[in-house]
């Protein structure tokens, strides 16, 4: 019974965090039509930016600050100066961020070396609680609220504000929504902007439990394109259900069967793929 | 791509390729033997992209696998080179079948994204199923296999005139089929497949079998390789070969089959110069695949435009 709950919990936290991933890249996709492979190094980014400052300032809140910052910067520059002369190319697109995983990558490797490391968690948070005659980890208590938060502020943006609107309507026909005037293109930085601060969050968030090394920026990203398939492109609540049936399973295959943890995540995909092409919730 | 400048051009490559072997280094001869393999790999991967018009971003499950197995069957069963290349070529098509009924309904950028998680996904398999693919430090200790015929392939230059040979008859295959009737169909549903489909094409048949014909003919690059290196790791079926295939043949020019091979060549030969120059390579080749995009979006050869 323990073994379930402290199973079902971890897999809660890590789900949280692929949602938080998961989201940037399902709405990116969803308005511009950009398989941004670039995602996972916004994570990696953010994460060694939150290791260096937590290491020599001891101040959680000052990492979160520059990483929020330094990141959606970097993002809106690649979107700005070179994703938006491809509109709709795809391999172009796919091809230019490819390059930034190289780009981003092999920078961080340079500054912070190849070993893998793991940010210290924020003092409060640093110490396990005990409820139901069970130990777990308080920090990842904060990781589930926190992505619970983002799922109910996001939802909340998108669909009770006018600048949501215009995103959905973005999403769903975009010949519409620029002939109604809506400035798309503003509309496709700000979205860039606002999911590579959502991965951002992730890299801050997840570097204390899923760590950060050269490749994790790889191993990230597949996990939010698995997301993203099964819950369906460009759809919010699909990458909540998605993020939870994902890490769930996920973190279950990985207790059970670590050599084939894989298929556990494989075999939802497939059968999404075989009777809902488009996805849980996505538009067919 | 017209037959009458083409022809001269491919018999000056072709000797070309047969005699530059005999007057630079063995180092030179691994460089071009991997050319060749990488060249046969962009080429079939050309043929979704440039002819089908999909972009697959999980090509080197293709290439992967069908190492992986071939350098299996030579370690445990048969040394006998036809034997692991049929094994492989099995493989790579079981798998190509499966992923292709789970992807043709996809396009666009949505076909990348899904190609991409299945090969990964794969990938994953082979970096934890230690017990079988050895995990991270791959499968090592592969012998040049036997051909069942009085030619070795022991040394680096036969094994180089035997790749060239069964490349060159490959290439000479995707020619032919990129030319027949079934071809120009697969260039119909590139330009509009509402429009093949009211002309009465069953256009989720052409498209699923030119999967699999991709899946078939970067299997055998993928055979050729493991042969090659000696060595098999889960580097040979990750996306960065994925990725690199799909560079390969956007700097050629997608769908003119002759791009792919010198995108190829020159990707290839980059690679190993720039290693031998810098540590931070992986950052040059970085800055190479932005580089290609914004000045060579339609490739060198650049046929086909978009749209």
């Amino acid at each position: 019974m323990n073994f379930w709950l402290f199973q079902a919990l971890g897999g809660l936290s890590f789900a949280m965090l692929l949602f938080l991933l998961s989201a940037g890249l399902s709405l990116i996709f969803g308005l511009m039509k950009i398989l941004n492979l670039a995602h996972g190094s916004f994570y990696l980014l953010s994460a060694y930016i939150g290791l260096s400052i937590l290491k020599h300032t001891d101040s959680f809140l000052l990492a979160v600050v520059i990483s929020f910052s330094v990141v959606p910067i970097i993002g809106v520059l690649i979107q700005r100066f070179f994703l938006s002369r491809f509109h709709l190319m795809e391999l172009p697109q796919v091809l230019l961020t490819f390059g930034f995983i190289f780009i981003i990558g092999d920078i961080c490797l340079w500054i912070w070396g190849g070993l893998p490391q793991a940010l210290p968690k924020p003092e409060p948070f640093s110490h396990s609680i005990h409820f139901l005659g069970l130990v777990f980890p308080s920090y990842r208590i904060l990781v589930i609220v926190v992505g619970l938060l983002v799922a109910v502020g996001l939802w909340l943006f998108l669909d009770k504000t006018k600048v949501g609107s215009l995103v959905r309507a973005g999403v769903d026909d975009q010949e519409m929504a620029r002939c109604v005037g809506v400035n798309v293109k503003m509309l496709f930085t700000g979205v860039f902007a606002v999911g590579s601060l959502l991965a951002a969050l992730a890299g801050i968030l997840g570097g204390p439990f899923v760590g950060v090394y050269p490749g994790v920026d790889i191993d990230i990203l597949l996990f939010a394109c698995v997301v993203v398939i099964v819950g369906g492109v460009g759809s919010l609540k699909g990458a909540f259900v998605g993020s939870l049936v994902i890490g769930m399973l996920d973190n279950f295959g990985k207790a059970l069967f670590p050599e084939m943890s894989l298929f556990a995540i494989f075999l939802p995909m497939a059968i999404i793929l075989a009777v809902r092409p488009r996805g849980l919730f996505g538009k067919e | 791509m017209k037959l009458k400048g083409g022809l001269p051009l491919i018999l000056i490559l072709i000797t070309l390729l047969l005699i530059i072997p005999f007057l630079v280094s063995s180092y030179y001869v691994g460089l071009m033997t991997q050319i060749l393999i990488f060249a046969l790999f962009a080429e079939s991967l050309d043929i979704l992209v440039g002819h089908v018009g999909l972009p697959s971003l999980g090509h080197a499950a293709f290439f992967g696998v069908p190492a992986y197995v071939a350098a299996l069957v030579s370690l445990h069963l048969s040394n006998n080179f036809w034997l692991c290349l049929l094994a492989g070529l099995c493989a790579t098509c079981i798998i190509g079948a499966f992923f292709g009924l789970l992807v043709m309904r996809a396009r666009g950028a949505y076909f990348l994204m899904i190609t991409l998680a299945l090969a990964q996904l794969l990938w994953g398999l082979a970096f934890k199923w230690t017990s079988v693919t050895g995990g991270y430090d791959g499968i090592s200790g592969i012998s040049r296999p036997l051909l069942g015929i009085p030619w070795s392939i022991n040394g680096t230059l036969s094994y180089y005139f035997f790749v060239l040979l069964l490349v060159t008859v490959a290439s000479w295959a995707l020619w032919v089929i990129v030319k027949s009737p079934f071809g120009y169909a697969l260039k119909g549903i590139r330009e509009s497949e509402t429009r093949m489909l009211c002309l009465g094409y069953n256009v989720w048949a052409y498209k699923y079998m030119a999967f699999l014909l991709a899946a078939a003919f970067a299997g055998l690059s993928g055979v050729l390789f493991v042969f090659y290196n000696a060595f098999v790791c889960t580097d040979d079926m990750g996306i960065i070969l994925s990725a690199k295939g799909l560079l390969m043949v956007i700097l050629g020019g997608a769908g003119t089959l002759v791009g792919p091979i010198l995108g190829a060549g020159i990707i290839v030969f980059l690679e190993n110069i720039i290693c031998t120059f810098t540590e931070r390579w992986s950052l040059v080749l970085g800055i190479i695949y932005v580089v290609v995009i914004l000045f060579f979006p339609n490739g060198i050869l650049g046929g086909f435009q978009k749209r």
